[in-house]
């Protein structure tokens, strides 16, 4: 019914091909702690746009992805170089250069423009995307710019998978990781770069980092995490271009993203080991056998004090022993047949009780 | 200069004043991106706030801006700490989404409504001057003026207040905590007024810029003080430095001021991390090169100890065979020699070099470090 639509197709086509390729490679981008990379390169890639369409007179997508590439993959250059030569740290050099890099490009924009009003300089797709203008023809190009970006993650994937957790291992063995590094960093403004038609500069970086984070709470496996991230990318990319289609007044780059978000919300969640509600529930687990063992050995230590097994002891002798509600504990081991409850109220071990208690 | 060009330059200095103020414990504390994360959320509180009054120009805007800000720090801080994400994660997914909200918000219940999000975002000075402030008829000048005026006094007036809290939550938490102060209360009070310097600076510069101006002085002065006041000294004039140059150079060129100056604050910091007096990167080559220098004379002490009183020790000590024996160039070996002379470490006699005590003792102290 709406994949009947050849636009709504198309869009959602699109924008899940760049789900996958920015899912797939922000993977390696938010390991290396490199996740707001992407936010720069989004920014960073203005006066690329500018001066290709300056250079070339084009408005032909090729022409100002290059352009965009050329000034994104220069500002990161530009932040390694920073951070290795000075004491200016990480997030301060992205912070200078993107900014620097949006400044120079608003300049270029408005002086070829001739008007000081950079707010109506087309700037405005730029920063949102014009996911819903986009035609087969990008979407070709983001499919073959992307497929090429892939091969070369999967055709390299030993030297990333060492920059990525070891890179003086990496470098002991005699790999170059300058190079991968650079070349990490290529395909990370690739990825980037493709996106900025779809979902805009200031939402792109999401479409890097949400996806790897959200798989990375299912798997511990790089492989897997990665081939993950590319799903949880085409699902949102998808999903969001679907919907964003089917509801008036939601743009498709913010709806993108929010499915993204959602996706890691249930990922943040219900994961199977790290997710939130998985861990409180074992953690309640945890304590409840904490206090159930620690009821069990107040009451064998009744016993002995009281030479033996001879007569149950109150619910309040065992609460004055211990921390917390004793008789939920209580009912519970009785229910499990550790312990026994008199007719006058007085608890005491079972035979499978006390065994439990030795055995620990 | 007209009244109105005034105004602007006016406009710029006062804001990137503020920024650059703010900006110094962004750059001490790494948490420099949470500036551009800001200056992207507010959207969203911009958004809900003019949903509220029904207006883009009230006050509330101020306070609404500067509270998203700390709901983006929040929430940045919240996912970190589950542990599930590192903190630029955490930013890379919080920001983002936020955004996402606000733009929805505008699209489906703004729209056609003069909510610009790239005013917002991108803000232009030189329109500044036509919206004024007329408050019981009298002009107060361009409102921006007047309210990044008061950002920058409450900023100024915080900073210096709580100067000894920032700095030492900044340079030793843990310490401080230690100590009885509050790093995380200081922290939420310094995000406060990120927020609000943030949204103050949108007419000015729009939010995206308001990182250089935050960022790029401050991490200028980073390489040129060595201590905190003298840092903020710093910033403050380069960012003011920038400022007003970017105007200049906005007016040249005819492009906007806002990309101007963050253009020259680039600018500025790529002089200073050339040319910086003892971390600028000439002075590291410098430096290299007179520590290679040295090492080299120290190792041609150290040859020349190893075959004194040998039987090879008159050709070894040749100085035309230095190449074969060092590896070195003709080139770097005369330099060497003619420093290692100058030094005192050896005489050279027809084409010999000889140690002396000096050169001795230096070889003898290398060797046995």
């Amino acid at each position: 019914m709406l994949f009947d639509d050849y636009t709504v197709r198309t869009v959602a086509l699109g924008a899940a091909a760049l789900g996958v390729v920015a899912g797939a490679l922000g993977t390696f981008a938010v390991l290396r702690r490199q996740a707001l990379v992407g936010d720069a390169v989004s920014h960073a890639a203005l006066p690329g746009i500018v001066g290709a369409y300056l250079v070339t007179g084009a408005k032909g997508s090729l022409a100002l992805l290059l352009g965009a590439a050329v000034t994104g993959f220069l500002a990161v250059l530009l932040v390694s170089a920073v951070v290795r030569s000075t004491r200016v740290k990480g997030d301060a050099a992205l912070g200078i250069w993107l900014s620097v890099f949006f400044g120079v490009g608003l300049v270029l924009l408005t002086f070829v423009q001739r008007r000081p009003d950079a707010s109506q300089a087309g700037l405005d797709r730029f920063l949102f995307g014009q996911a819903a203008t986009v035609l087969r023809r990008d979407v070709v190009t983001i499919a073959i710019a992307g497929g090429i970006a892939l091969l070369l993650l999967v055709g390299v994937w030993k030297q990333m998978k060492l920059l990525a957790f070891d890179p003086d291992f990496g470098a002991a063995l005699g790999l170059n990781m300058r190079v991968a590094d650079v070349l990490l960093t290529g395909l990370l403004v690739v990825a980037t770069v493709i996106g900025l038609q779809m979902v805009g500069a200031v939402l792109m970086s999401a479409m890097l980092v949400a996806p790897p984070a959200a798989a990375r709470q299912w798997t511990d496996r790089l492989g897997t995490t990665t081939f993950l991230a590319a799903a949880f990318g085409a699902l949102a990319g998808a999903a969001g271009a679907v919907s964003s289609a089917r509801t008036s007044g939601l743009p498709t780059g913010p709806t993108i993203v929010l499915v993204a978000a959602g996706i890691v919300a249930v990922s943040f969640l219900v994961a199977p080991r790290r997710g939130l509600l998985v861990r409180a529930l074992r953690a309640r687990a945890r304590s409840r056998r904490l206090a159930a063992s620690a009821v069990l050995d107040d009451l064998a230590e009744l016993e002995r004090l009281h030479g033996g097994a001879g007569h149950g002891h109150a619910t309040a002798t065992i609460a004055a022993m211990a921390d917390g509600d004793v008789r939920v504990a209580l009912r519970r081991l009785a229910r499990r047949g550790l312990v026994t409850r008199s007719h006058e109220g007085l608890w005491s071990l079972t035979d499978p009780g006390r065994r439990d208690v030795d055995e620990r | 200069m007209s009244a109105g060009q005034l105004e602007i330059q006016a406009i710029a200095a006062v804001t990137a004043a503020a920024c650059a103020l703010v900006g110094v414990f962004l750059v001490l504390r790494r948490t420099a991106l949470l500036s551009d994360a800001i200056g992207h959320s507010v959207l969203v509180g911009i958004v809900l706030a003019f949903f509220l009054t029904g207006t883009i120009t009230s006050p509330l805007l101020v306070v609404a801006a500067a509270a998203t800000g700390l709901v983006t720090v929040a929430l940045v801080d919240l996912i970190a700490r589950t542990r599930l994400v590192r903190e630029d994660a955490a930013i890379g997914l919080v920001f983002p989404t936020l955004f996402a909200i606000g733009v929805i918000l505008v699209s489906r219940y703004a729209d056609g409504v003069h909510l610009d999000t790239d005013v917002v975002l991108l803000g232009e000075l030189a329109f500044a001057p036509f919206d004024r402030l007329v408050v019981g008829g009298f002009d107060l000048g361009p409102t921006s003026l007047v309210v990044m005026s008061v950002v920058l006094v409450v900023d100024a007036l915080v900073v210096l207040g709580l100067w000894k809290e920032l700095a030492i939550t900044t340079f030793d938490p843990a310490l401080a905590l230690s100590l009885g102060f509050a790093p995380a209360l200081v922290n939420y009070v310094l995000m406060a007024l990120v927020s609000a310097t943030t949204v103050g600076a949108f007419n000015a510069v729009g939010s995206i810029l308001v990182v250089a101006l935050m960022i790029a002085p401050a991490a200028s002065a980073y390489l040129l003080a060595d201590t905190l006041a003298r840092m903020a000294a710093l910033a403050v004039a380069i960012g003011v430095g920038c400022a007003l140059g970017g105007y200049w150079l906005s007016y040249a060129l005819d492009a906007s001021v806002a990309g101007s100056i963050a253009a020259a604050c680039g600018g500025a910091f790529a002089l200073v991390w050339v040319a910086a007096p003892r971390r600028g990167l000439l002075t590291a080559l410098r430096r290299r090169a007179r520590q290679r220098l040295e090492f080299a004379q120290t190792m041609l002490a150290i040859h020349l100890a190893n075959h004194e009183a040998r039987p090879e020790a008159a050709v070894e000590s040749r100085v035309a065979h230095l190449h074969e024996h060092l590896g070195w160039s003709d080139d770097f070996a005369g330099r060497v020699v003619r420093g290692a002379q100058r030094r005192g470490l050896v005489v050279v006699s027809d084409g010999t070099l000889a140690l002396t005590d000096v050169g001795r003792s230096i070889a003898g102290e290398a060797v046995s470090r």
